[in-house]
């Protein structure tokens, strides 16, 4: 079974070492993981204006790209929503392609959770987490409960973090409110978008977090970018960087 | 034409007050916490919404036949019933039994639709003088303005700032923000307004097709003294507040004020069943305006089940930080984003983008209708008919030719990423690069995944 590694266009250019950390969580747990050559980009920018002419050719790339294989795993809870959720409304409903690529992608915390049944990682990190929900992993692909919801699910990001040694948690006081990254929205309605970050960063600072931790790493690109401006006592990690056994600060 | 609505631009003061857009930040977060802890009190919270949605799918199927069952025995209790296809005709309507009571006082209570026809600037016009009832409504009629929450209308407003608009209105002390003292002024104030009133006009909450009655939910009591006291109750509803069984109401009324305040049930719910004597006269006037066309739309009929509980707006992020005023609509907030542009696509084609597409909105809705899906449904909508700026649109097919061709991707994300570590810093970070007014941009890598790969796996 061989596992193709999805590495979302902004995670490629801009933050290479948690695609690195990504595809070596996979390989010590024994996952045969390919990395098909060509990927660019799943096509939600163009998606998420409303672009749909635009969204199709790279949505057809993609499935194209990532057909042959047994399942596509990718760190990021947004790309995946859109292959999972969103990508019908550019197939024909009967496309084997299609129907398997969108069936068989996963989410990277998904997937080491469901697929790989991960009980154990021999890594550490101790220091003061608190997690940062992203909307998309968490309303789109159920990667956990959201607070609006009463259906009980249980937290995959967190289960696997808690398999990583010293992670002493911290909780903010509100555990899923949006980041305010938002794709295009956060230059459409800059200012709007950058209060919300800011808010976000607040919670996990009061708390006393080191690291505000997330399974997407576009509200971390947004909240980084907020940290770093304001010169907040916090610092920003993927989780794969996490499971990966990276020190503090390696985004 | 109705001015085109830039929601960005509308929010910016709001939004960059701190004072402000914290403070209201944490109220509507403050009635979203209640509305947890309320929906996870019943087991059954999930299995209610399933419920309710169901009942609103059905009765919008069938919304024809329900009206008219509805006409039918409505009318064999006594009451009369209006049709109005839009705002102007019920206005008409509602303008027309008043001149046939020789009345010129009305006291209202909250009713969203009579709002949204604009019926309060139309009566003044027409010399009648109107009376808000609702201690929020109120505050905001005396303050000249419009609702900026369909549940909480005063919400934008500080209680200082209530105080100030009491002292020149109701003579109340100066400077004086207590919010009992301030009630209790309003309280004196409205009572003479309710005996003074010759007609009430209320909203409709639920009207039940099976009984011909109406159901009125208020906090306040002042639907039911608004109605009491008069001789004639006119009930302003759109046609999508019909439920089929007078059973099917529980599910409802369990959702609505759990939803929208937190409460297990609001204060005061009250059942109209025809006019209340002989002596007494109940018009129910049933208003379309834009409903049935919103009916024919596959993607945005869900819209129709929605009850008006405000849950969206309490939860949503962008409507806490920018305040409803910024949506320039009668229904603000993810709810407002999806009816508004069924009004007047071009007027408020930024409202859908006024979105991070966080989907609280969807998993917070009694009704589960999906907001955050058909706000992005909007968007194509509106790229369809050519009214997203060309600027975007370009931007958007350049990156869609961008993401077709790996080799250019490539190319253009290297000397991106060069450009960005040997240009100076005032050449990156400017008012031109928008996403650097508030935020640091990614320190650029060296190399790209693609190209770690082909040096560390590809041997």
């Amino acid at each position: 079974m061989t596992v193709a590694l999805f590495v979302p266009c902004y995670i490629d250019q801009l933050y290479p070492d948690v695609a690195i950390a990504t595809l070596e969580v996979l390989e010590r747990l024994g996952v045969d993981v390919a990395y098909p050559d060509g990927q660019t980009c799943c096509g939600q920018p163009m998606a998420n204006t409303g672009c749909e002419t635009d969204t199709a050719p790279v949505a057809r790339r993609l499935v194209d790209l990532f057909a042959d294989f047994d399942a596509v795993v990718c760190p990021s809870g947004s790309c995946v929503s859109m292959v999972r959720n969103h990508y019908a409304a550019y197939f024909d409903a009967e496309d084997a392609k299609f129907q398997h690529v969108t069936s068989k992608t996963y989410e990277l915390c998904e997937y080491l959770h469901d697929v790989v049944g991960v009980t154990h990682l021999d890594v550490k990190f101790p220091h003061r987490v608190s997690l940062h929900q992203s909307c998309h992993g968490l309303r789109e692909l159920r990667l956990g409960q959201s607070s609006e919801s009463m259906t009980p699910r249980e937290n995959k990001v967190r289960k696997l973090l808690n398999l990583v040694d010293g992670i002493e948690w911290v909780e903010p006081d509100r555990p899923d409110d949006c980041c305010g990254f938002g794709g295009t929205f956060a230059v459409n309605e800059a200012d709007v978008s950058a209060e919300m970050g800011r808010a976000r960063i607040a919670d996990h600072c009061d708390k006393g977090s080191e690291v505000l931790a997330s399974a997407d790493m576009s509200c971390l690109m947004h909240l980084q970018g907020l940290i770093r401006r304001e010169k907040n006592p916090i610092q920003v990690m993927h989780v794969a960087q996490i499971l990966s056994g990276r020190p503090l600060g390696a985004a | 034409m109705l001015p085109i609505v830039q929601h960005p631009a509308a929010a910016k003061e709001f939004v960059n007050d701190p004072n402000r857009s914290r403070w209201h930040d944490q109220a509507l977060w403050f009635v979203r916490s209640k509305r947890d802890k309320q929906a996870a009190s019943l087991p059954e919270w999930e299995y209610l919404r399933e419920t309710a949605s169901g009942i609103k799918t059905h009765t919008i199927a069938n919304l024809s036949h329900y009206l008219q069952e509805f006409e039918r025995n409505a009318t064999a209790r006594g009451a009369v019933v209006h049709w109005a296809r839009d705002a102007e005709h019920h206005n008409e309507i509602v303008l027309r039994i008043l001149h046939d009571h020789k009345t010129k006082r009305i006291v209202k209570s909250k009713s969203m639709l009579t709002e949204e026809c604009g019926l309060n600037h139309f009566l003044e016009d027409n010399g009648i003088d109107v009376v808000d009832t609702d201690l929020g409504e109120r505050i905001v009629q005396l303050r000249g303005e419009t609702p900026s929450h369909i549940v909480l209308p005063a919400i934008h407003i500080k209680k200082e700032e209530v105080g100030d608009t009491f002292h020149e209105h109701l003579g109340t002390d100066e400077g004086a923000s207590d919010p009992k003292y301030l009630a209790e002024a309003a309280r004196g104030h409205l009572r003479d307004k309710f005996l003074a009133g010759e007609i009430g006009i209320t909203g409709v909450n639920f009207a039940i097709a099976e009984t011909g009655g109406l159901v009125v939910c208020t906090n306040e009591g002042n639907a039911d003294l608004g109605t009491s006291l008069p001789r004639v109750h006119i009930a302003c509803m759109g046609i999508e507040k019909l439920l089929p069984r007078q059973r099917d109401l529980g599910v409802f009324t369990r959702l609505l004020a759990r939803s929208a305040t937190g409460q297990p049930i609001t204060s005061y719910t009250s059942h109209f069943n025809g006019p209340r004597d002989e002596n007494s006269e109940l018009h129910i006037v049933l208003v379309d305006n834009g409903r049935s066309r919103l009916r024919e739309s596959e993607t945005f009929r869900a819209a129709m089940h929605c009850i008006r509980c405000g849950a969206c707006m309490n939860t949503c992020p962008v409507y806490r930080r920018s305040g409803g005023h910024s949506y320039r609509a009668t229904v603000p907030g993810p709810i407002g984003s999806v009816l508004s542009p069924t009004r007047d696509q071009n007027s408020y084609k930024s409202l859908p983008y006024a979105c991070s597409l966080c989907g609280s909105c969807s998993d917070v809705c009694p009704v589960k209708i999906p907001l955050h899906h058909q706000l992005l449904a909007w968007r194509g909508e509106l790229v369809g008919k050519k009214l997203l700026p060309v600027s975007k649109r370009l931007s958007m097919r350049c990156a869609s030719y961008l993401f077709r061709f790996p080799a250019l991707f490539r190319l253009v994300g290297q000397v991106g990423r060069f450009a960005l570590r040997v240009l100076p810093r005032w050449a990156t970070h400017n008012r031109l690069n928008v996403w650097t007014i508030a935020r640091e941009l990614p320190e650029p890598p060296k190399e790209s995944f693609h190209q770690w790969h082909r040096r560390h796996r590809n041997h």
